[in-house]
């Protein structure tokens, strides 16, 4: 017997593959392909096999955009966990209503473009900025803080532009306990802190991993965010790919520096499916 | 010693049952207070923008008066309202592109096994993790190896690229939700498949289409990483515009524009809401 066509099966599944194929692998397997290859300086590069280009990370200039990348990317996490905790614990106790809205409310400002956010903090944290001349009329300070160009502008950037990403997610965790848990460890004679430590955490791990997943990630990547409130003196591992794809026309560097991060991705990705996280779940849905 | 006894229970009963509500109210004022000062953070540099819009001086520093002048100004910047058209009809037409993709291929998943369907599954994840610099110039890299021009349809072609996971998650999450039974006693009355996923399919899974187009659209109106690379010298949207500069200077239009764009999206996302809604409680009246 002959297979039977289905069109509708040809429908719902060829536009999957020929995307999934032409804009997910080939260009990550390119990009694969030209971190071995040799860059001609001229933002071109020569087809050959080397290892030069990932050898290269290891220059100690490199390593430092590294290390100062993993430090605002840890801090932010950091940051982010102890806002969203709080704020999904006491959000629980409102009515449906209220939470759904306030969860709405979460998302709003991704309505407007994250450059322009971003540009909203220089209007804040200039040295005559709002926060500086209302920190100078209150009285609470003498002279200008330094709030941006430096890697505290950075920090502030990027917590605000990625700490709806693990709201969502710890949100979607906490309001997912049983209150019975709760209420039976509260029963039991524990305090807030130990229901939190030995309730709330170990529930919500998974949660509490996909958000930092979502924060950590684009918090070594988002060079927008280092360039404005940074002021080019905080370099990110994304500045350091961008600048070897568009202004050194390093391509064969960029691409290596790009698969590290990637095989760190990944690395990540797989920690969180072992400590029992969904897939589908990534991203807050 | 009864005496003693209660003299020392007194008080502490006296204290548990003042205390209690004084003491639970305040702290529920305080978990109130920390729910408002985190949406306050969220909302604080769009409500600046939003505020020196109306005011008079250029710099954003003091308000100086009341003014409509930049709005005034933003019609007559063509560059701007440029970028702006570009970058809202990019949305749009990306969030219809992958809405469309995204749901019939939720759908296939589901229904059928198919060549790669394993491999597949797994790559579609990858969008939604990876950093999106990576994507971004290994879309760059993909772009020029194909020869294919920069600009407003590459970053077009990128925007889709990006929303389709989000999307087909968001779908098969109610498509797993209710039972294959249903479309199956569709089929064996006799509808063809096209038949059964238009009128039984598709009308149960409309709340996570809804919910996976307004991701689309809201990832797309954000994007400045993908955008970036995406681009050629000559393509200009909102975030290209604003990069090139604000290290010589944005003036108010552009806050203006942003607060143009914050009333016109928030009412687009309430009536989709609405529509959201009433599907909804249409479906529990019957």
């Amino acid at each position: 017997m002959k297979p039977r066509l289905d069109p509708f099966k040809l429908l719902t599944t060829i536009p999957v593959i020929i995307y999934s194929f032409f804009l997910i692998l080939l260009p990550l397997v390119y990009i694969f392909f030209i971190s071995f290859f040799k860059s001609d300086n001229y933002g071109g590069f020569e087809i050959s096999f080397s290892l030069k280009n990932y050898l290269e990370i290891f220059n100690p200039a490199y390593l430092k955009i590294f290390a100062v990348s993993i430090f605002i990317g840890l801090t932010t996490t950091l940051i982010c966990l102890l806002i969203a905790y709080p704020f999904s614990i006491f959000l629980r106790d409102k009515s449906q209503k209220t939470q759904n809205l306030i969860i709405k409310l979460v998302m709003v400002p991704f309505l407007t473009n994250s450059l322009i956010r971003t540009y909203g903090w220089i209007t804040l944290l200039r040295k005559n900025g709002v926060v500086n001349s209302s920190l100078l009329s209150l009285g609470i300070i003498d002279s200008p803080l330094n709030l941006m160009y430096n890697n505290f502008g950075v920090i502030v950037g990027m917590v605000y532009t990625l700490l709806p990403f693990m709201i969502l997610p710890v949100y979607s965790a906490v309001s997912k306990v049983d209150q019975n848990y709760l209420d039976a460890a509260e029963d039991l004679g524990a305090g807030k802190l130990r229901r939190f430590f030995r309730v709330y955490l170990p529930l919500t791990l998974p949660g509490a991993f996909n958000g930092s997943l979502m924060v950590f990630i684009p918090a070594i990547g988002f060079f927008f965010i280092s360039d404005i409130l940074g002021g080019g003196k905080a370099m990110i591992i994304g500045n350091l790919i961008k600048n070897q794809f568009l202004t050194a026309r390093n391509w064969p560097l960029g691409a290596a520096l790009s698969i590290v991060l990637l095989v760190m991705t990944f690395g990540l990705v797989k920690l969180y499916e072992k400590i029992g996280g969904n897939l589908d779940e990534l991203g807050g849905g | 010693m009864p005496n003693l006894i209660l003299s020392k229970y007194e008080p502490v009963s006296k204290m548990v049952v003042t205390k209690k509500p004084g003491a639970r109210s305040q702290e529920q004022v305080l978990k109130t207070l920390f729910i408002i000062l985190v949406l306050a953070f969220l909302f604080l540099p769009i409500l600046i923008l939003v505020a020196f819009s109306f005011n008079e001086s250029q710099m954003n520093i003091i308000f100086t008066g009341f003014t409509l002048d930049w709005y005034k100004n933003l019609f007559e910047n063509r560059a701007l309202l440029e970028a702006f058209r570009n970058t809202l009809l990019i949305a749009v037409l990306s969030t219809l592109i992958s809405t469309v993709i995204g749901t019939i291929s939720a759908v296939g998943f589901k229904k059928y096994n198919f060549f790669g369907e394993k491999f597949v599954g797994k790559l579609i994840y990858i969008p939604i993790v990876i950093p999106e610099i990576v994507m971004g110039i290994s879309l760059l890299a993909i772009f020029t190896f194909f020869k294919i021009e920069l600009g407003f349809f590459t970053v077009l072609l990128a925007h889709i690229a990006f929303s389709i996971p989000f999307v087909i998650t968001s779908v098969r999450s109610t498509l797993y939700s209710f039972s294959e039974n249903i479309e199956e006693a569709a089929e064996d009355l006799g509808a063809t498949n096209f038949e059964t996923f238009r009128y039984v399919t598709l009308p149960m899974i409309k709340p996570g289409i809804i919910s996976g187009a307004i991701l689309a659209f809201t990832l797309s109106l954000d994007d400045v990483v993908i955008s970036y690379f995406a681009a050629g010298p000559g393509t200009n949207t909102l975030p290209l515009y604003i990069y090139s500069n604000i290290k010589t200077g944005i003036t108010p239009d552009v806050n203006a524009l942003t607060t143009l764009m914050l009333v016109v999206t928030i009412l687009a996302l309430f009536i989709s809401s609405k529509i959201e809604a009433q599907t909804l409680s249409r479906r529990q009246g019957k």
